[in-house]
């Protein structure tokens, strides 16, 4: 492609990001939506496993206070219709904690105080409360003992202070929250990998929706995942559908030219032929304005034509191998006859071999198409230069000593029906720098517009 | 305001106790600010401590103040508010204070987690129970080194031993207590001693102070549970006496001081407390006359009886009446 492709890309995407309506980003949104679910999963993992955490340690300490307080309440006998609790060692032993928690316990008969902590007495089995300043949890266990006259009820009340559970509570709140965070940060990093993955498939069909050539409307056929396969189907829908109504277009323009030259060319001969008889000088006058305007309707029909064709051929070359000097020095002589009525010298410097592998229609066309502007634009009396070099890459330059191109207009001269402010009153359809430019194109070439240093136009066809 | 408050502070305990304390002495002059310690220890072993507290801080005063253990529980437990420090070796009592929210947290200090009890109660000793003898008396009989031992001797030679045993009367002497159930909670040995001490009708004392100025001057031959550091302290100086630390197993307790949690000089309390257990673990044995907590490294050497919640079974009203019941059963045998 020719080297001027860069500056297309550039335009398009500034034209695709300048038109689009932007609402909000799509990898943002799913990033946030894949982030923010992560972190509430986070904070519920985080409060149920502290929750059930807290659950089981509390579970712990109602299993020992329940042992202690059984073992005491097993000790208790009557002897002599008195209660008396002869309780082991462990029954205390075993509520030693890591973080010395207190413990209070009572020891009652019928809701009497028998011994211990006053105050401490509960009807449920566990229950938490304040005792002396702190938070404790206290078991109750009751027993029935059979004597000789009246039973009677004994009931123990075991409690402890919670600061060995509230430092295991600590700890494993400490773990989860670190699990959590550690959770959170593994889910945030795969959810933006996820994201890029995901949305690493649009970009790589944006870029090769953007990297196609202005006229390439073929259909994507790439694998796409699934979900996007319905908006590349649209688009290669919409795609064949303007590359059909582009085709239609075109051929509507070749065939009107074409329907429109024959008639015309019958009009010029009737013409020409009523100009020979007539001898009015007004009449003659008229006839040859017509005249004129019949043979520039032609040429544009003409190039209409032509422009069309080397639209089709472009996307189809024909390739041969082809002698550009050959071609050269045949439309030279063809084209000298016209330079002569002109005063025109239309010189031809074709010694380096230059051979191309490409379509001889379409470059003969070009060819001519340049040499015909030259023609145009050359002042009587004057040379036409039409060299051929190879050095640095092949090329071939058409120069005139006219008035040159303006400076402001040599970038767009080439577009399609652009003509120079200064044509005057050429006849042009502003349509043959464009097929020699799409020529070059087409054959990995580009055309050059430049200004001799004497001032004169200078087109090169550079392969 | 607050001048007044600390006056009326500083001479309160004069009003308060009509109190007949073992003994009471002041060291510093300046008594601007005075750090009042209820203890259970002779004075003579805590002296050199406080000299060298007082020392470092010309501008203070420390009112030392003995008594037995039980009896320093209730004037305690009565009068928190009226004492900074409090030192027992009764290490039930002082752990049952500690659980009943007598003490301050002092999370500043740092101890051995065995050696310490909610960051409240520190263990500053480690003293062994041990069976004093009048050596002149064993002449001739194979000294003792188990229990069983001492029963078989006692049994051997009733005449000889009879009147002249002494142990502590458990009802009086909370470290008699504590020793005693400790005993009792080990070995069946110990009520078979008992038995015998009380066949042999043995004097019952109050105190270790008591039972070996008994045992220097003759009064008796033999004094079971007495404290090995007062035992040793005098042996010494004195030919008289044996002491042994029996081989069957050992009671052993540390000496354990608390600070009030109504203490008015809490800061002073808190900076004793720190002195008194960097002296004891640090290693300056020679100089203090205390014995120091040993176990830091050696884990076999650490007390038998630990700090933990347990040590409030014997002290249940309940359990005590039965124990003590079965105790005066065992030893009063009239």
């Amino acid at each position: 492609m020719s080297k001027s492709k860069p500056c297309a890309d550039l335009a398009i995407g500034l034209i695709m990001t300048r038109d689009v309506t932007v609402s909000r980003s799509l990898r943002n949104r799913l990033a946030m939506i894949l982030t923010g679910g992560a972190a509430v999963l986070a904070i519920v993992l985080f409060f149920v496993v502290r929750g059930y955490a807290a659950q089981i340690a509390q579970q712990g300490q109602d299993n020992i206070l329940s042992a202690s307080a059984a073992s005491i309440l097993d000790s208790a006998v009557l002897r002599d219709g008195q209660v008396e609790l002869d309780f082991p060692y462990a029954a205390l032993s075993m509520l030693s904690t890591d973080a010395d928690d207190r413990v209070f316990y009572a020891i009652y008969e019928d809701g009497a105080l028998l011994s211990g902590y006053a105050g401490l007495d509960i009807p449920n089995p566990f229950r938490s409360l304040t005792y002396d300043g702190a938070t404790v949890r206290v078991a109750t266990a009751s027993r029935t003992l059979i004597g000789a006259n009246v039973p009677r009820r004994v009931s123990v009340s075991v409690a402890q202070t919670q600061d060995a559970l509230s430092g295991t509570l600590n700890r494993i709140s400490t773990n989860v929250a670190v699990f959590g965070a550690g959770f959170f940060a593994l889910a945030t990093a795969l959810s933006f990998w996820a994201t890029s993955t995901t949305i690493g498939q649009l970009r790589r069909l944006t870029t090769s929706v953007t990297r196609r050539g202005p006229q390439d409307l073929s259909p994507f056929t790439k694998p796409v995942p699934t979900e996007m396969a319905p908006l590349v189907g649209s688009l290669n829908n919409l795609m064949s559908r303007l590359d059909q109504s582009l085709k239609q277009s075109e051929d509507f323009i070749a065939e009107a030219a074409h329907r429109v030259r024959t008639p015309l060319a019958t009009v010029r001969s009737y013409a020409e032929a009523t100009f020979q008889r007539v001898e009015n000088p007004e009449n003659r006058d008229a006839l040859r304005s017509m005249m004129r305007a019949i043979d520039e309707s032609s040429r544009a029909a003409g190039q209409l034509l032509d422009h069309a064709m080397v639209t089709f051929r472009a996307e189809n070359l024909e390739r041969s191998d082809v002698d550009l000097n050959d071609l050269l020095r045949d439309l030279v002589q063809r084209m000298t006859p016209i330079a002569d009525m002109r005063d025109v010298d239309l010189i031809l410097d074709a010694t380096a071999p230059a051979h191309l592998h490409g379509d001889p229609i379409l470059l003969q066309n070009a060819l001519r198409n340049l040499l015909d502007n030259a023609l145009k634009y050359a002042p009587a009396d004057s040379r036409i230069m039409v060299r051929v070099q190879t050095i640095p890459s092949l090329s071939v330059d058409v120069s005139d000593e006219g008035r040159g191109f303006r400076l402001g207009e040599i970038d767009m001269l080439a577009d399609r029906f652009v003509r120079g402010s200064d044509s005057g009153g050429q006849i042009g359809s502003g349509l043959g720098l464009t097929i020699a430019k799409d020529v070059a194109a087409a054959h990995g070439g580009r055309l050059i517009l430049t200004n001799t240093p004497r001032g004169g136009a200078c087109a090169t066809l550079q392969f | 305001m607050r001048y007044i408050a600390v006056l009326t502070l500083a001479f309160m305990p004069a009003f308060l106790f009509a109190q007949p304390w073992e003994d009471e002495q002041l060291f510093g002059s300046n008594t601007s600010q005075t750090l009042r310690i209820l203890s259970s220890t002779d004075t003579s072993f805590f002296a050199p401590v406080i000299d060298s507290f007082i020392a470092a801080r010309p501008n203070i005063a420390v009112q030392y103040l003995v008594t037995g253990t039980a009896d320093l529980d209730d004037v305690f437990r009565q009068n928190p508010d009226q004492f900074d420090v409090v030192i027992s070796s009764a290490m039930d009592l002082q752990l049952k204070l500690t659980n009943d929210g007598f003490a301050r947290q002092l999370p500043s200090i740092t101890h051995p987690d065995w050696a310490q009890w909610r960051s409240s109660l520190f263990a500053f000793t480690t003293e062994p129970a041990a069976i004093a003898l009048n050596t002149a008396a064993f002449d001739g009989l194979p000294t003792p080194r188990t229990r069983q031992d001492l029963i078989q001797v006692l049994r051997e030679n009733p005449d000889q031993f009879i009147g002249k045993i002494g142990t502590y009367d458990v009802r009086q002497s909370g470290l008699g207590y504590l020793f005693a159930t400790q005993d009792a909670r080990t070995s069946e040995t110990f009520w078979r001693l008992m038995e015998v001490m009380g066949s042999l009708d043995a004097k019952l004392y109050c105190c270790s102070g008591d039972m070996i100025d008994d045992l220097i001057a003759g009064q008796i031959l033999v004094a079971y549970n007495v404290l090995g550091s007062y035992a040793l302290g005098r042996a010494d100086t004195q030919d008289t006496l044996t002491v042994i630390l029996p081989s069957d197993f050992p009671t052993t307790m540390m000496r354990s001081a608390l600070v009030s949690k109504s203490a008015s000089s809490p800061d002073l309390a808190e900076a004793f407390v720190s002195h008194l257990i960097a002296l004891q673990s640090d290693g300056a044995h020679g100089v203090f006359p205390l014995p120091p907590l040993v176990g830091a490294q050696d884990t076999s050497a650490r007390a038998s009886i630990s700090l933990e919640p347990a040590l409030m079974t014997y002290l249940d009203t309940l359990k005590r009446q039965t124990f003590v019941r079965e105790w005066e059963e065992a030893i009063i045998q009239e």
